[in-house]
């Protein structure tokens, strides 16, 4: 027999300035159940929270706590209808105690006036459920502790309230094993009280560890609901990225692309890492051949990227370029050794929309040659003008400002800015997002040309055929750690959802 | 909290180092009538500051207080002059103090505006409305100030006795600690300064709160202003010219930070005793122009931040 739910939000509509954050979310939750909310990094899972937080107004869609529609305006709001939140982000107050932490909005008072004691005690008590074996010195100021305690103590100020609907959004990021897993029997004591808890993870042990249902969510729309027992872990993978199993089994292998063996390594990557970017990674980069880097968002694939570039630079490991060590601290000192890199997000860190096809296009160049030399503008004309023909810019010519032309045009005029510097490494993330399936071919066919020509590329993508189609070893990543190298015939879609649902 | 007491800790020394000086170059420095009246000279800078603070610690900034203090004086000396008695003078001026503070505080949270510039725009138009109700320094003549408020002072000791604007200044002292130590609202101050957004995920009310902090801020300036008018007698649109700073270097010397979610009103207290401890130096010294107090203070001041900034990264390393 099913019960009544104790908390259904339905048609739930969230946009921001230009993103569409929630388009018709559906979730329900049931007191006594660890429901799961999955997916991909800006898949909604935050925003969908914060709406039934009330941090965000919502758009459009009804909520309903047992069966009485809801309105929250604020979190605290929220947690009158009994609400308890533990936001993504530890939100808490770094300057005060743990203990004002704990209470804060909440402290014992008499005639207004705080007993500081009274809220001491409170707080130890809220500590106290949590079973934490380290006693935490609630008069500790919060910044103090270690990110694993302050964790610790958003989930105690969470509980230290009566709430029918506890929200956990990524608790466990930060937290050991055995942290976790206290915070895994806590959860389960407070399931068997009949508390409803949503929890947010991007480890699927966790999820197959603790919840019952899994909702996931794509793009900010609902995939779907599922009893966890009944979705095998390959599914719930290919489901957050977009794709169904029976149709990554039906898909052929990919043409073997023939690949020379023993080609010259151009850079080896050596236990290269940033903290709270990437985890020690290892790989070489060949002359003639892709590297495609496959994971879910945020599993650290551009994060890599901006390390190898210098964007963030490395606290540890190095570059070796022709057997020499490196150290590659910023884009200038990339571009200085041959790389050139295509960043994801064109429309902020590539493209300068207010000047012409042709400066955007030499302004690598320029940013090589340094401020004082000038590019004729002879040669200057000539190289754009080989660019728009070789690359089949479309545009009236090359005087034309770039926030005119389409996207895959714009995609195409940086790539031009980085061939224009003949790097023997260019990094691609994204190349083809937001492009028409047309020029998407055609990015597409260039890659493959650049890399006959001998030039080195690293490809991100999260389109995964389009990883699989174009590389010829393919790194998988998760958790900002290297799990998987393929190579050759090794590459599938299957292959890479097997190696990251494992 | 250690690093609290430490900077109250090292005003205390730079404040009995101050007092050494005073006591070993000048005869009669370390008497009692001298702390009492430093008690009094301070008293209405002191209880700007402690407005500042609130201000400071909540992540923002006042730079209207010392306008706001002008204005309020040629307000009560005017409406007392036109003949309203001194004390609903002085209702009406510390409401529209508050009012003032309160409208700063909604400009800031509601359209979310820096409060720099913000309270820069207070500062031009309170200033201005001062120039508005009188251009010309005004005397207040009334019983209440030639008599009731010289009555009011506590006697001491012989021939010392507390004046009541250094008693305004212990009570503002004394409320501002209770408020900030004792009440939530002290608590959501910190959260607020500290981390906002935080704050906010945590229910603190932000907007409404900034609207209350600001016009704190704006009555404790025009309580300094009606201070102001028992010290001088007198009321004067266009005095006091840059006082938000000494407001402002009262509160960073005592261990309130800039950035916000740290500090404290007995530390202001003692950040503004060391500002008029070496306007007393010089002025006791006599040979000595009065500019070389801002000298002093400006290095002092930059000794002071260059101290916390060490000592916070200091304990940042250790951890
Ligand atoms: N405050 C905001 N303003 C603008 N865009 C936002 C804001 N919060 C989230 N987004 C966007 O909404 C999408 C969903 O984000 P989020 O809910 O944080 O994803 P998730 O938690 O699933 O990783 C992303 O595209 C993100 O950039
Ligand atoms: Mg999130």
């Amino acid at each position: 027999m099913r019960q009544e739910p104790l908390l259904t939000m339905r048609g739930i509509e969230k946009s921001f300035p230009g993103v569409r954050a929630l388009k018709d979310v559906d979730f329900t939750l049931r007191s006594g159940q660890i429901h799961a909310l999955m997916g991909e990094n800006g898949a909604g899972k935050s925003t969908l929270i914060k709406v039934l937080t009330g941090v965000y107004p919502r758009d459009g869609g009804d909520m309903a706590m047992e069966g009485t529609r809801i309105f929250p305006s604020s979190p605290r709001d929220a947690e009158k209808f009994g609400i308890s939140t533990v936001y993504q982000e530890v939100n808490l107050i770094p300057h005060l105690t743990v203990a004002e932490n704990i209470c804060l909005g909440r402290e014992d008072r008499a005639a207004g006036i705080i007993r500081w004691k009274k809220v001491r005690e409170r707080a130890r008590k809220a500590l106290a459920r949590l079973e934490l074996d380290d006693g935490i010195d609630v008069e500790a100021q919060l910044s103090d502790c270690s990110i694993a305690v302050q964790q610790m103590v958003a989930i105690a100020r969470a509980l230290d309230i009566d709430a029918k609907v506890l929200i956990l959004d990524e608790p466990t990021s930060s937290l050991d094993e055995a942290e976790s897993d206290e915070l895994f029997s806590i959860m389960a004591r407070l399931k068997k009280r009949g508390m409803g808890i949503i929890f947010v993870t991007h480890f699927l042990d966790q999820v197959y560890r603790v919840s019952d249902a899994i909702t996931v969510l794509r793009n900010g729309q609902l995939v779907g609901e599922y009893s966890a027992a009944e979705l095998p872990r390959l599914e719930l993978v290919a489901r957050m990225m977009g794709k169904r199993a029976e149709e990554v089994k039906r898909l052929e292998k990919r043409a073997a692309v023939t690949t020379k063996s023993g080609r010259k390594t151009v850079i080896s990557v050596r236990r290269l890492a940033r903290k709270g970017s990437i985890n020690p990674i290892d790989f070489d980069l060949n002359e003639g051949e892709v590297l495609g880097l496959a994971g879910l968002l945020g599993s650290g694939r551009s994060e890599t990227a901006e390390v190898l570039f210098g964007v963030d630079a490395a606290d540890a490991g190095e570059i070796e370029i022709d057997g020499r060590a490196t150290k590659v601290d910023s884009p200038a000192k990339a571009m200085r050794l041959g790389f050139g890199m295509l960043t994801e997000d064109r429309k902020y860190s590539g493209i300068i929309p207010n000047l012409s096809i042709k400066e955007n296009i030499i302004l690598a160049m320029q940013a090589k040659l340094g401020p004082l030399k000038k590019i004729p503008p002879r040669q200057a004309n000539e190289i754009a003008d080989g660019f728009i023909k070789a690359l089949d810019i479309r545009t009236p010519s090359r005087e034309q400002l770039v926030k005119n032309l389409s996207g895959g045009n714009q995609q195409k005029v940086i790539i031009a800015r980085w061939l224009a510097i003949h790097p023997r490494l260019l990094i691609l993330d994204e190349p083809t997002r937001g492009i028409d399936v047309g020029t998407r071919a055609e990015i597409e066919e260039l890659i493959r040309k650049l890399r006959d020509e001998g030039m080195s590329l690293l490809l991100i993508s999260s389109e995964l055929d389009e990883v699989v189609r174009n590389s010829q070893r393919v790194l998988v990543l998760r958790d900002r750690n290297k799990i998987a190298e393929l190579a050759g015939e090794d590459i599938s879609e299957q292959r890479i959802l097997h190696t990251i649902a494992q | 909290m250690k690093r609290r007491h430490l900077t109250l800790l090292a005003n205390a020394l730079v404040l009995l180092l101050l007092y050494g000086i005073g006591g070993v170059y000048f005869k009669n420095f370390l008497t009692l009538r001298v702390f009492v009246n430093l008690l009094g000279d301070n008293a209405f800078m002191g209880i700007a500051a402690i407005g500042m603070t609130f201000v400071i610690i909540s992540g923002g900034i006042d730079l209207s207080v010392a306008s706001v203090i002008a204005f309020t004086s040629i307000f009560i000396a005017q409406t007392v002059h036109d003949g309203l008695h001194p004390w609903w003078a002085m209702a009406m001026a510390l409401c529209l103090g508050w009012l003032f503070g309160a409208t700063q505080g909604w400009l800031i949270s509601f359209f979310e505006l820096p409060p720099f510039l913000v309270t820069l725009s207070g500062m031009f138009f309170a200033r201005g409305m001062g120039y508005i109700v009188n251009d010309v320094s005004l005397a207040i003549k009334h019983g209440v100030y030639s008599q009731t408020i010289r009555n009011l002072a506590i006697p001491l000791a012989k021939n010392v006795r507390l004046p009541f604007t250094a008693q305004c200044f212990i009570l503002f002292i004394l409320a501002g600690t209770f408020l900030l130590a004792f009440t939530r609202f002290g608590r959501y101050i910190y959260a607020i300064g500290s981390n906002e957004a935080s704050a906010r995920l945590m229910g603190v009310p932000v907007h409404r709160m900034k609207i209350l902090i600001y016009a704190l801020s704006g009555f404790c300036a025009a309580a300094s202003g009606c201070v102001v008018t028992f010290y001088m007698q007198s009321g004067n649109s266009s005095s006091f010219v840059g006082l938000e700073m000494d407001a402002i270097a009262s509160a960073v010397i005592g261990g309130t930070l800039l950035s916000g979610g740290v500090g404290g009103v007995p530390g202001t207290f003692l950040g503004a005793i060391i500002l008029g401890l070496i306007q007393a130096l010089i002025s006791f010294h006599g040979n000595l122009n009065n500019w070389w107090a801002k000298i002093f203070i400006g290095i002092l001041l930059f000794l002071f931040i260059s101290i916390q900034q060490l000592l916070s990264r200091r304990l940042r390393a250790a951890r």
